[in-house]
């Protein structure tokens, strides 16, 4: 009908063939859930597996753009390719939304092999973190190197986005002892890196510390200064030293002052050594299996709730039932057991189906 | 709820209000940014004093819906065309509906238009007028 609807094969090979508008398209058929993007990704998926994701958090202001911007650079200067996907929250009134995430990414201005992509919530539910999974992948069939997915850590929704990468890292601005315990328990566990930003300024030692008597890190942790290959060594050493290394994961605690890309170095060669331990460990492949289940898990919840709506509308819609629960003509257990009888019915018979 | 199958005529409006060159007066950019987003747009702000280029790279890889370029320097007649050009070389001029605000002289608005800037919003003209504009032609998809 319209003259702007792509074919969908044509924008699959395009991206492949490493057309920018062609996956900035694909992000967008993502985000927006548009007819046929489920096929789209489906698509992709067979071409992903070759990056490496990492997932940063932290509170507002504690300086997530500026060190990815810094990040990217760094990763362009050794030859690799980028992604970035920025999260921002949307208005639960107007769906709207500023993102502005771009504006710090200033290292990298103009040069395309850093595909920067901001992202709202959108409002829904669990959707973004479907979105962001879907985006990535969308990069990672790109064939960019590294991808960065940023998002302000607060509540279980950024948990799920952030999970969705390999390694993460939550930053911890310095000061008050209290930035510490007003931490989420749920952001701390997931922390493979810890990263306290803007280090030069007042109380940085203090929450280094408290942060490193948290994880019950020891203090003689290695300090800065060897290349790829000397990193090797050290993690060699390291499995001979300690018996359980092999299985465990301590989460470093590292000093930045993304400003001035102070640190950011170190920081990188932390979320290598993750990278190896993951690789080394089997963990990574154990992590891929553990979130595409969760992914066929989210996808069911959402298709099922799909099919339970189109049944409700298809009866009236809820306020009709609502209404009849008020006036004690019904109880919600029993509309419930009502809406899902023809689907439960379905699902019995479907087993002999499935033998046969 | 549902999720699926909202279809196109839900689609959220992504718009890109950018400033370019050396003019660093955003005040009237924040203004519009603003009152895109309370109109349900999600909106890139790009910050000042950008070049065509990274307006071009963020308008390409943001696949933003519309390009509104506020420009208060004079320097239009150049600025515009550059980003339009990069917009084409990337294939993205098509469905890219590209606005200007700003302070420009009535001589130079038919050029621009020529150049395939969609309207131009002056001094004064009321926010809903552009947001509408913007509803009633954002480019299809």
């Amino acid at each position: 009908m319209s003259g702007g609807r792509e074919d969908k094969d044509d924008l699959v090979e395009r991206l492949l063939g490493g057309d920018q508008r062609a996956l900035a398209r694909v992000i967008s058929k993502i985000e927006d859930r548009s007819p046929g993007y489920r096929e789209l990704v489906s698509r992709l998926h067979r071409h992903t597996g070759n990056a490496e994701v990492i997932g940063m958090t932290g509170a507002p202001g504690s300086g997530k753009s500026t060190l990815v911007d810094k990040m990217a650079e760094m990763y362009r200067e050794r030859g690799e390719t980028v992604g970035v996907i920025a999260i921002d929250p949307s208005s639960p009134f107007t769906g709207g939304a500023v993102l502005g995430d771009r504006i710090r990414m200033a290292s990298n201005v103009g040069d395309m092999d850093v595909f920067f992509r901001s992202m709202s919530a959108r409002g829904t539910l669990g959707g973004l973190s479907t979105a962001t999974t879907d985006a990535v992948r969308a990069l990672d069939a790109f064939g960019k190197d590294r991808i960065i997915i940023e998002t302000v850590g607060a509540g279980q929704n950024e948990v799920d986005i952030v999970r969705t990468a390999d390694t993460v890292a939550v930053l911890v601005p310095p000061g008050s002892g209290d930035a510490i315990q007003t931490l989420k328990a749920g952001i701390l566990e997931i922390a493979d890196v810890f990263v306290v930003n803007k280090a030069d300024r007042e109380g940085a030692n203090r929450t280094v510390k408290e942060l490193r008597e948290m994880v019950g890190d020891l203090p003689s942790m290695p300090t800065g200064h060897h290349g790829a290959d000397e990193m090797e060594m050290f993690s060699d050493e390291t499995t001979e030293d300690e018996d359980d290394s092999e299985d465990d994961w301590t989460p470093p605690v590292i000093e930045t002052v993304a400003k001035t890309g102070e640190g950011v170095e170190g920081f990188l060669e932390e979320v290598g050594r993750h990278r190896s331990w993951l690789v080394e460990s089997g963990e990574i492949e154990e992590q891929a299996r553990e979130r595409y289940a969760a992914e066929i898990r989210t996808l069911l919840r959402q298709d099922t709730a799909d099919i339970v709506q189109d049944e409700i509308d298809a009866r009236g819609g809820i306020d009709e039932y609502a209404e009849r629960v008020l006036r004690k003509e019904t109880d919600p257990y029993a509309v419930v057991a009502e809406i899902l009888e023809p689907i439960e019915e379905c699902v019995r018979e479907k087993p002999e189906g499935r033998d046969g | 709820m549902s999720t699926e199958n909202t279809g196109n005529d839900q689609r959220t409006i992504r718009c890109m209000v950018a400033k370019v060159g050396l003019d660093g007066h955003d005040r009237g950019a924040r203004v519009v940014a603003r009152a895109f987003r309370d109109a349900g747009f999600e909106v890139i702000y790009s910050g000042l004093h950008k070049a065509p280029d990274e307006i071009v790279q963020a308008a390409v890889q943001e696949d933003v819906d519309v390009l509104g370029i506020s420009i208060l320097s004079g320097a239009h007649n150049t600025l515009v065309p550059k980003i339009i050009d990069g917009l084409e070389e990337y294939g993205a001029k098509d469905d890219t509906l590209v606005l200007v605000g700003g302070v420009i002289p009535k001589e130079d608005r038919e050029g621009l238009k020529e150049e395939d800037v969609a309207a131009i919003f002056g001094p004064g003209t009321p926010i809903d007028e552009t947001i509408d504009f913007i509803r009633e032609n954002v480019p299809e998809r």
